[in-house]
Parts: structure tokens; sequence; C-alpha cells
């Protein structure tokens, strides 16, 4: 991965830019011991490290501010950090850069429950946001599997998904209002609690923007009555492709699960060895779940029992208690966990039509058998977003080259299709390099015109998202 | 990547004739409401083509030209049982206007109707977008699937510009089955704060509310009425109907609309704002934080009122040049019917804080560097 050369000038200052961020955050909040900030040279992308320069701790909107206000000076980079789990390295540092993280910054604002919104500190994790409405009937609707561990701002940052986002939206459908400091330290607000802008929709904008316009540091979040119940129906199959002919028959039918998982027959084998959740040994299976009250739910299974039937399933396993819900989910839920224990794994997430699932599913086999590195695929079905986890050996020469090299082979694939490279992770650098074969270099520049407004030195979350080549003149202000 | 352009010659060729018009013109007036025609005031109108669209019915996704009348859309989404599910308003009539409105202009005004209190605006259904900026170059972004985080969500920020950042040419939708029935919960004689705290405690259920407002009494004697709307299968709304009906207790009796005549014909009212059409006065259209809105209603004194998204939208009748945003705290007021005197001295759009101002200006200058689109507008 390329990344530009460090800025010799920055290195060289570091003491002076210590010292003044020290007389702001004081002694705890900066972090330059070399032995400290390694804590900081990754996030889930694990392949890719970097120490950063040094990292600094805020507690509030205005120490943000006063970071970037002496950075923007000091023309040092910044890079953004939530809590560590971008599994596209949004959060990678730069040796010349600061880390600006926010976990320090984890308190509830304000929560509303007749204007259903809360407003938090964005260093929140994701499930406490719900953790502290959910005694009151409410919850926050999207839902990474990181969700335990990661916070709000790289869930804005990265405009987060997860997998009862096909009934409930993404961050962006959720968001309402942000406290964001911009690159020269000045703060600004925008949306609150109430619905859509009266002009430009910046918030539009900054969801999903990757720490590229300004660092959101607090948020006003919708929040949802929780429904009275859930419970799914698994779904086995003897193809990939009459499995996503069933996907699209549910989907096309009215109902609206909360979700529709996908797996295949890799992945179901390795979840077997693994967790033992009793699954059925088929080329792919589907989880597919629904809210309501008990008969509510009892209808909607039917109905989707009565499609699934029309495709000739291998089983059908309805749940009908709480026991069985967990027996279903068991074995998607330790998808990733069981992937991990064939091999080190790197997990795609492009998005295609949902119509063109059996085509991908085929030509991604052909190429794991092509590289000789396996692939196994588990995806939220209902909205196309795919995650193919390829396994690969870190230890051995080449074999991360390999890997890489299929999986920018898989995504050009979702591109190819009508798809797109990323659903949910984000660009970050992992994708970086292969955004030009989605975009023109007029998309790119149209994009890259936002930042020039909202950063105009470039010095946020630097050589992410655009290709270097593509955004040279405009970094070369630094 | 071509959303639409590369599956479809015409538009694409039409997207290449209007990007040259753009860069020869000098000041263009983007007038997607109101015809099928994108209207430049120098030059030739050109035609958008209006039969062109990707439907995948099954992946519930549609691309289109911008320029394709809207009605055309919505009977040839009903067509596969589906519908756009923002429920975009028709304010035509309440203007005193007789054109229909294109799929360009409803995105490029974000436009969106009473079910946008829970399953989200326009700029929610919008996948992607294709658009000609101010030095006349074709740019896409987004595209047709459902998730996608691929770089900077300019999707978004096209919807609702008004034209200002560029000329909308296609748009990739998010569509929604029509659900098998949609019933509505009437509470007769409601007070406004009660209303809106009825309204609150509904969208506050499990029930899957899809619309929530409130009439004021109207001359034809029927009384004050808090409307709540559920929608989908049969049985479910059935027992979501009976559910709702008695965690409502508390605010008196209610009544259901079951007939689906009358239930269309009331949110389409409700959405289009009918009740103002013959009325004379100013129109406000309000977002604010619902709870606000009955203390806001009680300071403005307003002639006629609607509230829609549970008190969090509210269509204002006023007396000509009432400001009514000297009256609001936080949310924004547009001003949607007036004289042109009046649209002067007050504003269409609500003033924004500095920093969003210097923001916003700036993204005009970078889209558009020589003011080519919408002069004046927003601004």
């Amino acid at each position: 991965m390329q990344m530009p050369a460090p800025n010799t000038e920055v290195l060289s200052r570091k003491s002076e830019l210590v010292s003044k961020l020290r007389a702001v955050l004081g002694a705890q909040g900066v972090i330059d011991a070399p032995e400290e900030v390694k804590a900081y040279e990754c996030d889930a992308l694990a392949a890719y490290r970097c120490p950063p320069l040094v990292a600094v701790l805020p507690s509030t909107t205005e120490e943000v501010a006063q970071v970037l206000r002496i950075c923007s000076q000091m023309g040092v980079p910044v890079v953004p950090r939530g809590a560590g789990t971008s599994l596209a390295g949004g959060a990678l540092p730069t040796a010349d850069c600061v880390i600006l993280g926010v976990a320090r910054m984890r308190d509830v604002l304000g929560v509303d429950f007749p204007n259903r919104v809360i407003k938090v500190q964005t260093g929140i994790t994701n499930l406490s946001v719900t953790g502290e409405v959910e005694s009151d009937g409410f919850f926050y609707a999207p839902d990474p599997s990181s969700q335990l561990a990661c916070a709000i701002a790289g869930n804005i940052a990265m405009n987060s998904g997860g997998a009862h986002c096909l009934k409930y939206g993404v961050t962006t459908n959720n968001l309402l209002g942000v406290t964001m400091v911009l690159a020269d330290g000045e703060i600004v607000e925008i949306g609150g609690d109430h619905m859509d802008a009266s002009g430009l929709d910046l918030l539009g904008v900054i969801c999903g923007s990757e720490g590229q316009l300004g660092i959101v540091t607090e948020a006003t979040l919708r929040i949802l009555p929780k429904p009275e119940g859930a419970r799914p129906v698994l779904i086995g199959f003897d193809s990939s492709e009459v499995a996503g002919a069933c996907v699209s028959d549910i989907i096309k039918s009215g109902l609206i699960p909360v979700a529709i998982e996908f797996m295949d027959r890799p992945c179901i084998r390795a979840t077997e060895d693994f967790a033992k959740a009793g699954y059925p040994d088929c080329e792919a299976l589907l989880i597919i779940e629904v809210e309501g009250s008990d008969a509510e739910i009892d209808d909607q299974l039917a109905r989707i029992v009565a499609i699934a039937e029309q495709h000739n399933p291998v089983e059908i396993r309805e749940s009908t208690s709480p026991e069985e819900s967990a027996r279903i989910w068991l074995g998607r839920k330790s998808a990733f966990g069981a992937m991990g224990q064939l091999g080190d794994y790197m997990c795609l997430d492009g998005t295609i039509p949902v119509g063109e699932l059996p085509y991908v599913l085929k030509r991604i086999g052909e190429l794991s058998k092509d590289y000789g590195l396996g692939v196994g695929n588990v995806f939220h079905a209902g909205d196309g977003n795919m995650h193919p986890l390829i396994l690969y050996n870190a230890n051995k020469e080449g074999d991360l080259e390999k890997c890489e090299a299929l999986g920018a082979d898989i995504l050009r694939l979702c591109v190819d299709v009508g798809g797109c490279l990323t659903g949910e992770h984000g660009v970050g650098i992992e994708k970086r390099d292969l955004m030009t074969h989605q975009y023109t270099l007029d998309d790119l520049d149209a994009q890259m015109n936002v930042k020039d407004v909202f950063d105009p030195s470039w010095i946020l979350n630097p050589a992410k998202v655009f290709p270097l080549a593509a955004s040279t003149t405009r970094r070369g202000q630094l | 990547m071509s959303i639409l352009g590369a599956n479809n010659p015409a538009v694409a060729a039409w997207e290449t004739q209007l990007a040259a018009q753009v860069r020869a013109g000098d000041a263009h007036l983007i007038t997607g409401a109101g015809s099928s025609r994108i209207g430049l005031t120098t030059g030739v109108a050109l035609k958008a083509p209006d039969q062109a669209w990707d439907y995948d019915a099954s992946a519930l996704t549609l691309t289109t030209s911008a320029g394709v009348p809207v009605d055309v859309i919505q009977s040839t989404l009903a067509r596969e049982g589906q519908r756009l599910g923002f429920e975009p308003p028709n304010l035509a009539p309440m203007l005193g206007r007789t054109s229909k409105g294109t799929i360009g202009g409803l995105v490029a005004t974000n436009a969106s109707g009473p079910s946008r209190v829970t399953v989200g605006a326009c700029r929610d259904f919008c996948l992607g977008v294709g658009f000609i900026d101010g030095q006349g170059r074709v740019i896409k972004n987004g595209g047709r699937v459902m998730k996608n985080v691929t770089g900077l969500d300019l999707v978004k920020l096209m919807a609702g510009s008004h034209g200002t950042l560029g000329l909308i040419t296609e748009v990739s939708l998010k569509t929604q089955p029509i659900p098998e029935m949609i019933v509505t919960l009437v509470v007769e004689g409601l007070l406004e704060g009660d209303a809106v705290a009825a309204m609150s405690a509904a969208l506050g259920t499990p029930y899957s509310v899809t619309g929530a407002a409130h009439l004021r009494a109207d001359a034809s004697g029927a009384p004050a009425r808090t409307l709540i709307r559920i929608e989908g299968f049969e049985h479910s709304v059935i027992y979501r109907a009976k559910a709702l009906q008695n965690a409502l207790t508390g605010y008196g009796a209610s009544d259901v609309i079951w007939d689906a005549g009358e239930n269309a014909r009331l949110w389409a009212s409700i959405r289009d704002v009918t009740r103002f059409q013959n009325m004379t006065g100013d129109v406000w259209r309000l977002s604010v934080k619902p709870s606000d809105a009955p203390k806001l209603v009680t300071d403005l004194q307003p002639e006629d009122v609607i509230y829609d998204w549970g008190g969090g939208r509210l269509w204002l009748l006023t007396k000509p040049d009432t400001d009514v945003r000297a009256y609001m705290g936080a949310g924004h007021a547009t001003l949607v019917r007036a004289s042109d005197t009046t649209k002067q001295a007050l504003g269409v759009f609500h003033p924004e804080n500095a920093v969003v101002t210097k923001i916003s200006a700036g993204l005009r200058s970078k889209f558009d560097p020589m003011q080519k689109f919408n002069r004046g507008m927003m601004s």
C-alpha cells in the first residue's frame, strides 16, 4: 500500500507540537512516547501498520477545536479515530500525523423519548446508545457486527449499516444533527432534533465522508420503538442460485424482513466445525428474521415458507421459541470466528444488484479456484451487500498480495455487474486504488471539490478514499 | 461508471448535448417541476427522454431520466404493485398551477410526504444521481444498489439542492411494495397540545405507524381530527389497529377508517396540502421538534395549520407578510406560497448559521464556479 512520504518538517517539529498540545490537553491527553503510540498503529485492517507521531485524547468539542487549530497552523495531518474497528483502514495513521481519538468523549447529552431522539458525544459505543434507551422500549437501529466496540463517531464517518438495515436503514437514515469541528478548528452545528435540512443537505455528505471533512464530536440520533418480538426461519437450498431467486421473490412479495442473511457451503461447513449449530449440509442457506406480535410473526413466516417451498428447499426450520432463534443465529454469528479458525482472512464488502447474486457467486467460485485461495460467503442478501471472506496465510510469502489481488478482482466484478466497491465498511486505504474502476476522474474531482471546501489544506485523514494520483495536486498544497 | 447512460444511449446522448449547452451558455434556470422539459433560459429547451428507465421490480430499484413525469413513474410502479415510499407531494393545485412535476424536480427539492416521519425522506430513497456541473461535465455518484458507501455521498447533497449545484439528469431510486391494507385511526376533538402528545405516543409504540397528522375543525363542520395511519398485511393491520386504540385510550375514543378510497383521499389531501388550495394567505412549511409545535402555533395564531410528521412538520396558512421565523426557536421554515414582494422581503429559504452559510457558498462556487445555475436561489 503506497502512502505519501512523511513531511520531514513536521517530524522535526515534534517536540514543539507536543508541548503545544500538552498546553491544551494536559499530560494525560497527549501520548508521544514511541512505545505508547504503537497502540494506535493500526485499526481492524491489521495488515497495514504505521505508528503515528502523536496521539491525543480530547474530552470536549472545544479541546478538539484547539487541537485542530494547532495542527492546521503547523500543517500537521490529523487522522480521526473512533474505536479503531475499521475494516478498511479508515484510521490508519501516517508517520507524520496526530491521531485524534474520541474515546474519552462518551457522555450522553440528552434523551428525549416524546421526540424520539438521543444526543451523545460520539466516542460512545453503538451498543451503549441502545443500552441508554432500551428500558424505555426504544433502540438505535444501525447494528454493525462490531457494535459492542465501535464508536458512533466511526459509524458516522463510515455510514455504518448492519444486519437489520434492510428494514431500518443505515446511519445516514438515522442521523438528525451533528456538532463538527472543521480542519481549521471552527465548530459548526448542522441539523438538530428536527427533520431534514432547510438548505443544502450537508449532513448527508458529512455522513460517510470517512473523516475527510471534519471531526464529528456530538450527534443527534433517531431512536425507534422496539418491536414486540422477532423470530427467524432458516431455509437450506441445494444451489446458491435458487437461494438467490428465493431472496428476490421474498423482497418482491411486500414482506419487509428485518434481516435476510446468506451463507454458502464453505461458510456453513466452517461454522458447523466451529460452533456446531446443527445447520443442514447444503449449498446455501438463508436466515430470514421478521418482527411483530407472535401472530404477526407466524403470519409472515408462513408467507416466507410458502415462497421458499416454490424453490425446492432441502430444509426449512422455523423458530418457535427464543432458544430455537438463538440456535439459528448461532452459526451466522460465529461465521467470522469460524472462518478465522481456518486461517487468516480478508473480509470484502462489495454490493451488487440482488438479481446478480447467482452469477457473482459462481464467478467468485471460479476466481477462488484460479487463485488457489478459499473464499466463504456470508452476507446481507436482502440488500445485495456481499461479504466474501478470502482465506490466506499471513506467514506465507506472497499470500497477502495474492489475497489482495483476488479481493480486487471480486470488487471489480461487483462494480461490473452494476454494484459498488463497498456497501458499509468504507473505502479507507483498502479500496482507495480501486475507486477509478467505479468512478471517472471527473466524478472523483466532484467529490474532492467537497473536501476542498471543508478542508482546504487537505490535512484531515490523508491518503485515504481518493487514489493518490487523483489527489496529488491538492495534497501538494500541504 | 454510468448509472444509466451506459445502458441507455438516448440518455447518454441527451446528457452530452446538455453538457455542451451548459458549457456554451451563460445563465441557466433549471425548472424541472412543471413539465417534462428541463428549461434553459438560453438556447433551446432540450426535451428530456421521458420513456427511459431501468426498473428492476424484484430488486426494488428504479433508474430513470430526470425528465420523466412523476405520474408516469407512479403508474409504472403501480403496475408491479410498487410505489415511491416517500409519498411525493403534488403541491401544484395548492400553488395555483396546473403543471405536472418531474422526478428530477422531486429529487432537487427533496419533496417528501406524510410517510417521511418513519420511512424517510426522498433523499433516503435516492441511491444514485447523474448531473451536469457548472463546468459542463457529466458527473455520476452512488449507483443502483441499496447499500453503497463508496466515496462521498453527493446523492444526498444533490437531493434538495434546488438546482444550485448542477442539473440533475438521472436518478436511481429505491421503490417500495404497496401494502395490502391501509387504515387510519381517528381521534376527534383533541386540543393541539394533546394531539401532538397522542401522535408522539403512537409513534413510540411498536405498531409501525406510517403517518401521524392533525387537522383543525373546518368550515364544513368537521371536528378537529388526529389521524394515525398503519399499513401492511390485513391480519397484522387489524391487530395493530386494535393495539393502537388500546394504547391511545387516554386521549379519548377512536374510530378506524377502513375504506381504502377514503384513506387514500384523506392522506393525499394532507400530502398535497389541499386544504389551503382555496384559502387566501401565505403558506409556510416548517420542520420543528414535534413537542415545540403547539406553543409555536399558539404564539403565531395562523389562519390555519396542518400538523404532519407527528407535529414535526407544520403547514401554516398565515396572513400575508407574517414573518413566521420571528416566532421560531430551532428548526426551519420555508415560504412556499406568497407574493413575489413577500418572498423578496422575507426570503423563501430559512437563513442558516454563519458557518453553514460559508460552507454552502463554498460548495456552490466549486460545483458552479461561473454561477450558471439558478442564480439567486437559496442564497
